[in-house]
């Protein structure tokens, strides 16, 4: 089954809620132009903001495959386009001398045929797909090296991959790419050009309370505000990392899950960890501060009312 | 080759859009945004893709074209703003935005330097330097006097003449790193190794498919990223000028180098010093860095440069260099604590410290005492000697002369000693 692509910002908007994610405008409108321009969209941004997600709604939705391709050092060719199968080519190699073949142009292309080539995300990505061009999610391009990018540009300017013993595969239809970075370090600019960038940031309270009623339905509606209100807060204190809305997702399931309706000090005291993942974090914000953070969006609450 | 063909098999955009477009990108460039000319038929033909309701979708369409760093976003927000709005302003906010203090390094400020380094270093001001003192020079003059260039290259930075110090800069151009490298877990063909059964199959090809010479792989190696965090304060002023040609050698030896400097605040200097030519990176950096010779607040620095560059940079097992004298008056809590966080993010902490040069030199600075159980390393540098060793650091032997909880250890015996004549 496959969806139209969205004709609109707006249809973007709700093609994208949908599928339960919420997105703000600006990242709805670099998501629009990204299909519509056939274009890269490099998504950058703290952890947990929903970069990795958006590619897997845009595949549902749209009704694409979805390939995805876990960046990591030391990343080569051969786990990111295609690899041999050697041992299959061997027991190949050793049946065409028992049956006495010695044509060598033919041993060569029986050897390297599609039958003996293992496929790797890039290469899967160009090829034809049932329901049109799949989505290519390229996660956490910070953590490979500049060479493995150096590659991925040529890829990305001509979608085409060339495999030495074949020729060169080109896509017939673009694979519609999602580029996500953590920013341990700088993507090079070359690599960015062909992108459309766009920096995902922390949601607005507004936007964050609707994710969590859409993603967790079952929570009340004074608990879910409150929740909001304190990681709003949250964000706004001195702290090595804050929480991102995955965080967040995962506290309100932990709070729902120990029956609370209400935060109150204690609570947030024995379940911080959830939030916070680095010790002087929790250390700085546990007792005391959890408290007085609790008892003002309470009654900010109560005032609102 | 581009994907999609800008603009070639659509209408002529019309009116005034594409020009002003056009301009706005001009615009752009000159604020330092790195704006090309396939932006701009980018940016006509995702404005014209439609779909826009509102200004603020303009403002997102342009921006997803034209910025491609997360800091540009408040540059392209000042330029917007200004452009699409109140055109006139543009020429005011170019100044705004360019507006440079330059403030030029005062190559005379010795007293100021020397003077808080004694308050530190002595306690007892005014008993013990007289018994230090005579000590120091004794040690400088009396180690090589064989040519003047010996001299010259164990003569501390601080008591070098303008002459000295030109040929001091001249010897640090010519000095040559040696490398780190560490392994990758990228390959690369090898005369031994792991056996590379890809290469092998493509050889053994040539000859019909018989086994013949079997083809090895090794891993590769690089050099890991090295982050330098350099005191450009008062009391380093005298140095901190020498370490940054050191530095701008350094950066422009390797790749993966990122340096910054720190008094009252922190700047990454990496951009500026990248520049082939000596004198045109340091004139950079001198307008790019607005707290020379003042004052220093290592523990907050320190926050600053973990919470918001210790993710960016400090991946892949990068080493540290921290080049300061630790002079610190500020709260040492916050400087133990932003210590201990940057000690467990990187691979290695090494400190270089000039006054390390003085043998009577104690942690008594409550800042020093703060830093050191963090450093991996504990190293002089005064003079080129010292910082021709840096080659060592920077190749990865350990010595044991270096490490820091031996150098304490001593410290302290020598203050027992003292203590019980």
């Amino acid at each position: 089954m496959t969806t139209h692509m969205p004709g609109s910002i707006d249809e973007t908007v709700e093609l994208l809620s949908g599928a339960n994610y919420i997105a703000d405008r600006p990242l709805a409108t670099v998501a629009y132009l990204a299909l519509k321009m056939g274009r890269p969209l490099f998504l950058e941004g703290e952890a947990g903001v929903g970069k990795t997600e958006i590619a897997k709604v845009l595949a549902e939705t749209l009704g694409r495959d979805l390939i995805r391709l876990q960046c990591y050092e030391g990343l080569d060719l051969s786990a990111a386009v295609y690899e041999w199968n050697y041992s299959a080519q061997m027991i190949e190699i050793r049946m065409a001398e028992a049956e006495g073949v010695d044509d060598r142009d033919r041993l060569q292309s029986d050897i390297f045929s599609d039958r003996f080539l293992i496929k790797r995300p890039l290469l899967r990505a160009l090829e034809p797909h049932a329901g049109g061009a799949p989505v290519l999610l390229i996660d956490e391009l910070d953590r490979t090296d500049e060479a493995f990018e150096a590659f991925l540009l040529e890829v990305l300017s001509d979608y085409q991959i060339t495999i030495p013993e074949i020729g060169t595969i080109k896509a017939a239809e673009p694979p519609i790419v999602i580029i996500t970075s953590n920013r341990t370090r700088e993507v090079h600019d070359a690599l960015k050009r062909r992108c459309l960038y766009h920096w995902v940031g922390y949601p607005s309270a507004e936007l964050e309370l609707d994710i969590i009623k859409r993603k967790k339905p079952e929570v009340g509606d004074q608990l879910a505000k409150e929740i909001v209100g304190f990681i709003q807060a949250l964000r706004g204190e001195d702290l090595f990392k804050s929480p991102g809305v995955a965080e967040t997702l995962d506290w309100v399931s932990a709070l729902n899950e120990l029956n609370a309706l209400a935060l109150d000090p204690k609570i947030v005291n024995d379940t911080l960890g959830v939030l916070l993942k680095y010790q002087d974090d929790i250390a700085r914000m546990e007792g005391s501060e959890a408290k007085r953070l609790v008892d003002q969006i309470q009654s900010e609450i109560r005032n609102r009312v | 080759m581009e994907l999609t063909p800008a603009n070639s098999n659509k209408p002529a955009p019309t009116g005034q859009l594409p020009a002003n477009i056009m301009h706005f990108a001009r615009v752009l460039r000159e604020t330092g945004l790195p704006v090309g000319p396939g932006a701009v038929l980018d940016a006509l033909d995702a404005v014209q893709g439609g779909g826009m309701s509102s200004k603020k979708d303009f403002y997102w369409i342009l921006h997803s074209i034209f910025v491609k760093r997360h800091e540009h976003t408040m540059l392209f927000d000042h330029a917007f703003e200004v452009f699409w709005r109140k055109p006139k302003m543009i020429e005011q906010m170019m100044q705004l935005l360019f507006q440079q203090v330059r403030v030029e390094t005062k190559p005379d400020k010795k007293k100021a330097g020397q003077k808080r380094l004694a308050e530190a270093m002595f306690d007892h001001e005014e008993q013990q330097s007289a018994r230090e003192r005579p000590r120091d020079e004794i040690e400088l003059e009396g180690e090589y006097t064989a040519s003047a260039r010996e001299v010259l290259r164990s003569k501390d930075f601080e008591q070098m003449s303008a002459e000295e110090e030109r040929q001091a800069r001249e010897a640090i151009r010519r000095m040559r790193m040696n490398r780190l490298e560490v392994k990758m877990r990228r390959f690369q063909p090898a005369s031994r190794g792991k056996i590379d059964l890809r290469a092998t199959l493509r050889s053994s090809m040539r000859s019909g498919g018989d086994m013949t010479a079997l083809k090895f792989k090794a891993r590769q190696t690089r050099e890991p990223p090295l982050v330098v965090l350099l005191d450009i304060s008062g009391s380093m002023a005298n140095y901190s000028r020498v370490f940054l040609h050191f530095l701008h050698a350094l950066t422009n030896d390797r790749s993966r180098v990122q340096v910054f400097t720190f008094g009252t605040r922190l700047t990454n200097i990496t951009r500026e010093l990248r520049r082939r030519d000596v004198d045109e990176a340091m004139e950079l950096v001198g307008s790019h860095v607005n707290d020379w010779s003042g004052g220093t607040r290592i523990g907050h620095i320190l926050r600053e440069f973990n919470v918001k560059w210790s993710r960016r940079v400090l991946a892949q097992g990068a080493h540290v260099l921290i080049m300061t004298d630790g002079l610190d008056r500020d709260d040492t809590q916050v400087l133990e604590a932003e210590m201990a966080r940057l000690h467990r993010s990187a691979k290695r902490v090494v400190w270089l410290n000039p006054l390390l040069r003085y043998a009577g030199f104690e942690a008594r600075a409550a800042g020093i005492r703060a830093m050191m159980p963090y450093v991996d390393e504990f190293r002089p540098c005064h003079n080129l000697n010292t910082l021709a060793d840096l080659a060592e650091v920077l190749s990865g032997s350990r010595e044991l002369a270096h490490d820091p909880r031996r150098w304490l250890d001593q410290a302290a015996d020598r203050l027992a000693m003292e203590a019980s004549t």
